[in-house]
C-alpha cells in the first residue's frame, strides 16, 4: 500500500469493522472518536513507511496521545497520557494507524479479560468464554478481522495465552527487544510489549518495526534488527526440544493430541525433536506469583488520586484520600496482587519470599542455559493447558486462573522470546503451540513459527 | 552536669550534586525556578515513563566517594524505597540500599577538642530528591511543588563518631570543603543542597555501649547544627537523669523556638520495602572510568593545609584560613609565585583580601600580581603598610598599577630628611607636653610621635627615617 486513497479505504474499513464487533466488548475507544481519529491519521501517515496504512489495535496499558490509556482500571479513568509510547511512535512513523484501545485485565494482572473495570471481553466464537488475558481486547480484534495485528503486553503470558484461546498468533519478545517506555508497568523486570496478528508474518511486521533501542528506556538493549521471516525450504538443522515438564499427566488430552501432530509436522519439515527436561519449571508459578506483585505493589503506588486520575471521596486527609481512591479505584485482584506484594517485600518476609523467588528465577533461567547449551535450538510446548474456558468460571479462584499461565510464566522469568501460533481445534475452539527461543534469536523462532504455521491444519480439529 | 555524660553523634548528609539536569530524567536541575515548571512524564511519575541515570551525575558521585576515601564497588545497585507522601510522585524513591555506590571511607578534620580526628564514611550512595510539600502557601491545604524530584543526590553517612556537637559542625565543614574543592556540590544549605539528619545518643563518661539513640531532622543551615544538637543532646542528659529512658524516634528541629519535638508516630514507622529497582540495570564502573574520576580529584583541603605549612612556613591555623576555600588557596599560591614573600602574603591575602572578598561577593578583585608588586613596593621601602593598605583599596576598587596608583594618590614614601624634618618639628611644636614627659623618661611615648607625623604626612613618611629624627632632635 502506498496510496492515500488506499489508506482512507484502510482506516474506514477498520472503523467499521470494529463496529461490527462492537458486541465483543474488545475495544475501550468510542467508535465516533476512533473513525475520525483513523481518517486524520490516514491523512497524515507517510506513504513511505513500512507499515503504511495498517490499523493496529493497541492495549489499553500502551500510553498513546490520542485516546485514553486507562489500563482496564477505574483508577485512570478518563486518563490521557501527554506522550505516546516508544512503540506507538514507532508504529506511526512507520505509517501505521493506532485503531483504538483495546479491553484488557485491569493494570494486565488476569487471564481472562474479566478483570477489566470496562466489562469484561466475549470470545469470538463463543460468548459465553473469555478470550483469556489479559490482551485479550486485542486478541479478539485480530480474531474476528477487525484489524490484522494489535499491541498487547506480557508479565507472565498475556499475549500468548489469549493468542492461543483465540486462535491467532502472539508474539512476545526477549526482554529488552522492545523498549518498555509508555507501557503502563506492572511487573517491571517482566514487562515487555507483544504483538498478537493474525500471521506469524503480520505479527512479525509489527514487531520488526517496534523494537530496537530506545534511550528512554535502560533495559532495553542495542541488538541487529529482526529480519522478517521468510518460509524455510524445511527446517533442517533445527533441534527442537520438548520439555517433559509441559507434558503432564493430566494435560487435556485434546491439547496433547494437538501438540503432538503439531511435533509430528516439525519433524516431517526436517527438524530434529528430542526430549529434553527444565527440572525447575514446577516452581516457576509460584516464582512469578511472588515477584510480579511484588514489583506491582510499587508500581502501582503512584495511582493515589493527588496528580491524576479520578479522586474519590476521602477528602479529611491525604491518607483518607489515599485509602478511598485506591480501595474503590482499583478492582479486587489489582487489590490483592498489591497486598500480596506489600507483604512479601515487608521486612522480615523479604527473604523468605522475594529473596527466595529472586533465587528460584535465576535456577528456571539457568535451566533453559542448560538445554540451549546442550545444541538445542527452540522447544516447543502447549500454550495453555486448556481451550477457552467459560465466562465465571474461574472468577472466584484466582489459583486455578493463575494455573492457566503455566506453561507461559517461565519465557517472561527467563526473559526468553516465545511466540503461540495456532495448532488446531478442540470442540471448535481454538488451541496454540508455542514455541520458546533463546534470548534475542527472535528470527530463528520466528522461520520455525513460519513453517509450522504453514503446515498446520489450524482450523481442525486436533 | 554534661560532663559527667559522653554525646555520641552520627551524621546523615543529602548533597545535592552539581549537574545541569535532574538524576533520570533530562529536566533541568536549577534551584528557584516557579513551582512544577521543570518537570517531565519521568519526574512526575506518569503512567509508563522509566528513568535513565544521568551519566554527569554518576561521575560527580564517584568523584565525591574517592575524596571521601571510600571503596567505590564497580557493581552497584539501584534500589526503591517505597513509601506514600504527596510530593513524592511515584510513591518510591530511586536510591540505593543493599549495594551502595561505595563504602569505608574517611574524612579527617580539624575537632575543636581533639586535634586532628577522623570520621569513618560508612557509606556513601546516589538518590534522587523527592518534590516539597509547601504547608504554608495556602491556608488548610498543602501546595506540591515537582521542581526538586529527580534531583540528584548523593548521601554520606558517618559512623557514631563525633563526641559533641560542635564536632559535629566541623566535620560538616570540612565535608562541605572537600564537596566544593572537587566540584561535587555547591552545598548551600540554605537552598537545599545540603541537608543533614543526625543520629543522637549520650552515655555515661567511661561507657562503652551506645546509648538510645533520636534522628534529629530539620537542621536547615550550619548555624543550627550546633544549637539542635546541643538541644536533644541537653534534652537526652535531662530524661536520663531524671530517671527516664531516651526513646528511640525521630526529633524535628524548629530554629525559631530552638527546641525540638518529636515526629508524630504516624509520620514514621515506614518499612520502606526495599527492593532492587527493575527499571534500572545494575551500575557497573569500568576500572577507566573510576580512575578518570580520580585524576579529576584536585588537591584536597587537608593535604592542601599541610603543603602550606611545609612550603611557606605557615602556622597550621593560617595555613587551613588560606585552604579553607580552593579559590582563595589558588590565589595565594599565585602571589607567592608572582614573587611575594610567603609569610608576608599569607598576611595580606587573611586580612585585605579576604575582607574585601567578604563584601564584594565573594570576588577576589586585585589581580595576584598586582597583589605581589604592591608587597613588593612596601617592603622596598617606597610604601608604608598604612599606605599600601590604601592603595590595595583603591586597585580593588579601580584597577591600575599599585605603583602608579601610589603616585597618583602621593602616597610614595617621602625618605628626605629635610621634608621628614619640617613635620616633626610641627608634631613636636603642637605636643609640648608628651615632649615634656619623654625628656623626664617616657621614652615610649616614642611611637606616639612617630603616629603622629605618619598622620601629619598623611602616611607618606617613611617610618623608620620618621623615627631616626625624632630620636634625634628630642636628644638635643
Amino acid at each position: 500500500m502506498s496510496d492515500p486513497s488506499e489508506a482512507l479505504a484502510s482506516a474506514k474499513g477498520a472503523a467499521d469493522r470494529i463496529v461490527k464487533v462492537k458486541r465483543l466488548n474488545a475495544c475501550l475507544t468510542p467508535i465516533k472518536e476512533l473513525r475520525k481519529s483513523l481518517v486524520a491519521q490516514a491523512s497524515a501517515a507517510h506513504p513511505s513507511g513500512v507499515l503504511y496504512g495498517m490499523p493496529v489495535a493497541v492495549k489499553d496499558n500502551i500510553c498513546t496521545l490520542e485516546f485514553t490509556t486507562s489500563c482496564g482500571s477505574r483508577i485512570l479513568e478518563g486518563y490521557r497520557s501527554p506522550y505516546d509510547a516508544t512503540a506507538v511512535a514507532k508504529l506511526r512513523a512507520a505509517g501505521a494507524l493506532i485503531a483504538g484501545k483495546t479491553n484488557c485485565d485491569e493494570f494486565g494482572m488476569g487471564s481472562s479479560t474479566e478483570h477489566s473495570a470496562y466489562g469484561r471481553s466475549l470470545h469470538p466464537f463463543d460468548k459465553t468464554r473469555v478470550p483469556g488475558g489479559s490482551s485479550g481486547g486485542s486478541a479478539v480484534l485480530v480474531a474476528a478481522g477487525a484489524v490484522p495485528a494489535a499491541l498487547g503486553s506480557e508479565t507472565g503470558g498475556s499475549v500468548r495465552q489469549p493468542a492461543s484461546l483465540c486462535g491467532v498468533v502472539g508474539i512476545k519478545p526477549t526482554y529488552g527487544r522492545v523498549s518498555r517506555y509508555g507501557l503502563v508497568a506492572f511487573g517491571s523486570s517482566l514487562d515487555q510489549i507483544g504483538v498478537l496478528g493474525r500471521s506469524v508474518h503480520d505479527a512479525a511486521r509489527v514487531l520488526s518495526v517496534i523494537s530496537g533501542r530506545d534511550p528512554k528506556d535502560s533495559t532495553c538493549e542495542e541488538r541487529d534488527s529482526l529480519r522478517l521471516p521468510t518460509v524455510p525450504e524445511s527446517l533442517q538443522g533445527f533441534v527442537i526440544g520438548v520439555p517433559k515438564e509441559y507434558f503432564p499427566q493430566e494435560l487435556d488430552p485434546a491439547v496433547r493430541r494437538a501438540c503432538d501432530r503439531a511435533i509430528r509436522l516439525l519433524r516431517e519439515l526436517g527438524a530434529a525433536v528430542r526430549e529434553v527436561s527444565l527440572p525447575h519449571t514446577v516452581y516457576a508459578v509460584a516464582t512469578y506469583y511472588i515477584i510480579a506483585p511484588a514489583e506491582a505493589s510499587s508500581n502501582l503506588a503512584r495511582y493515589d488520586g493527588a496528580r491524576y486520575g479520578p479522586r474519590f471521596d476521602g477528602s479529611e486527609d491525604v491518607r483518607a484520600l489515599y485509602r478511598t481512591t485506591r480501595g474503590e479505584g482499583f478492582g479486587p485482584e489489582v487489590r490483592r496482587r498489591v497486598l500480596v506484594g506489600t507483604y512479601v517485600l515487608s521486612s522480615g518476609y523479604y527473604d523468605a519470599y522475594y529473596r527466595k523467588a529472586q533465587q528460584m528465577r535465576a535456577l528456571i533461567a539457568q535451566d533453559f542455559r542448560n538445554v540451549f547449551d546442550r545444541g538445542v535450538d527452540l522447544l516447543f510446548t502447549p500454550t495453555t493447558p486448556t481451550p477457552a474456558f467459560k465466562a465465571g468460571e474461574k472468577l472466584n479462584d484466582p489459583v486455578a486462573m493463575y494455573l492457566s499461565d503455566i506453561f507461559t510464566v517461565t519465557a517472561n522469568l527467563a526473559g526468553l522470546p516465545a511466540i503461540s501460533v495456532p495448532i488446531g481445534r478442540i470442540r471448535g475452539l481454538p488451541v496454540g503451540g508455542q514455541l520458546i527461543g533463546q534470548a534475542f534469536l527472535e528470527d530463528e523462532m520466528l522461520e520455525a513459527a513460519y513453517a509450522l504455521e504453514r503446515a498446520v491444519p489450524a482450523g481442525e480439529e486436533a | 552536669m554534661a560532663s559527667a555524660w559522653e554525646t555520641v553523634i552520627g551524621l546523615e548528609t543529602h548533597v545535592q550534586l552539581r549537574t545541569v539536569s535532574k538524576m533520570f530524567c533530562g529536566c533541568s536541575a536549577a534551584f528557584g525556578a516557579p513551582p512544577n515548571s521543570n518537570v517531565c512524564p519521568v519526574c512526575l511519575g506518569l503512567p509508563g515513563a522509566l528513568p535513565v541515570p544521568n551519566e554527569q551525575a554518576l561521575k560527580l558521585a564517584v568523584r565525591a566517594a574517592l575524596g571521601l576515601g571510600c571503596t567505590v564497588h564497580p557493581r552497584s545497585v539501584f534500589a526503591r524505597k517505597n513509601y506514600f507522601y504527596p510530593d513524592l510522585p511515584k510513591g518510591y524513591q530511586i536510591s540505593q540500599f543493599e549495594q551502595p555506590l561505595a563504602t569505608a571511607g574517611s574524612l579527617s578534620y580539624l575537632s575543636p577538642d581533639r586535634g586532628v580526628a577522623t570520621a569513618t564514611i560508612q557509606r556513601l550512595h546516589i538518590e534522587e530528591d523527592a518534590g516539597k510539600s509547601l504547608h504554608d502557601r495556602f491556608p488548610k491545604q498543602t501546595a506540591i511543588d515537582l521542581n526538586r524530584c529527580g534531583v540528584p543526590l548523593i548521601e554520606v553517612v558517618t559512623g557514631p563518631d563525633f563526641r559533641s556537637p560542635h564536632e559535629a559542625r566541623t566535620y560538616l565543614l570540612t565535608l562541605k570543603q572537600v564537596l566544593e574543592y572537587a566540584g561535587i556540590s555547591d552545598c548551600d544549605m540554605e537552598k537545599g543542597s545540603l541537608r543533614v539528619d543526625a543520629n543522637v545518643s549520650v552515655r555515661r563518661a567511661g561507657e562503652t555501649t551506645l546509648g538510645t539513640k533520636t534522628e534529629v531532622k530539620n537542621i536547615n543551615s550550619f548555624a543550627y547544627v550546633e544549637k539542635a544538637l546541643s538541644v536533644e543532646r541537653d534534652r537526652q542528659i535531662a530524661v536520663l537523669e531524671g530517671g527516664g529512658t531516651v526513646a528511640q524516634q525521630t526529633m524535628l528541629y524548629d530554629s525559631k523556638t530552638n527546641s525540638v519535638r518529636p515526629q508524630r508516630s504516624k509520620e514514621e514507622s515506614h518499612d520502606y520495602r526495599y527492593f532492587p529497582d527493575p527499571d534500572l540495570p545494575p551500575l557497573v564502573l569500568t576500572e577507566e572510568s573510576i580512575a578518570e574520576q580520580q585524576t579529576l580529584l584536585p588537591e584536597l583541603p587537608a593535604k592542601k593545609r599541610e603543603r602550606f605549612v611545609e612550603k611557606y612556613a605557615l602556622s597550621v591555623t593560617d595555613a587551613a584560613v588560606l585552604t579553607a576555600d580552593r579559590a582563595v588557596a589558588d590565589y595565594y599560591e599565585a602571589v607567592v609565585h608572582a614573587g611575594a614573600e610567603a609569610k608576608t602574603a599569607a598576611n595580606w591575602v587573611m586580612t585585605e583580601v579576604l575582607e574585601d572578598a567578604k563584601d564584594h561577593a565573594d570576588g577576589l578583585r586585585v589581580a595576584p600580581g598586582a597583589l605581589a608588586n604592591l608587597i613588593g613596593l612596601v617592603r622596598g621601602g617606597t610604601l608604608s603598610h598604612q599606605a599600601a593598605k590604601r592603595v590595595f583599596a583603591e586597585v580593588a576598587e579601580r584597577g591600575g598599577e599599585p605603583r602608579n596608583v601610589a603616585e597618583a594618590l602621593g602616597l610614595v614614601q617621602v625618605a628626605d630628611t629635610g621634608v621628614l624634618a619640617g613635620w616633626v618639628s610641627e608634631v613636636l611644636g603642637t605636643h609640648t607636653t608628651e615632649v615634656t614627659r619623654y625628656k623626664q623618661g617616657e621614652t615610649r611615648l616614642l611611637q606616639f610621635f612617630v603616629g603622629q607625623v605618619m598622620k601629619a604626612s598623611r602616611g607618606k613618611a617613611d617610618p623608620k627615617l620618621a623615627q631616626r629624627v625624632l630620636e634625634e632632635k628630642l636628644a638635643s
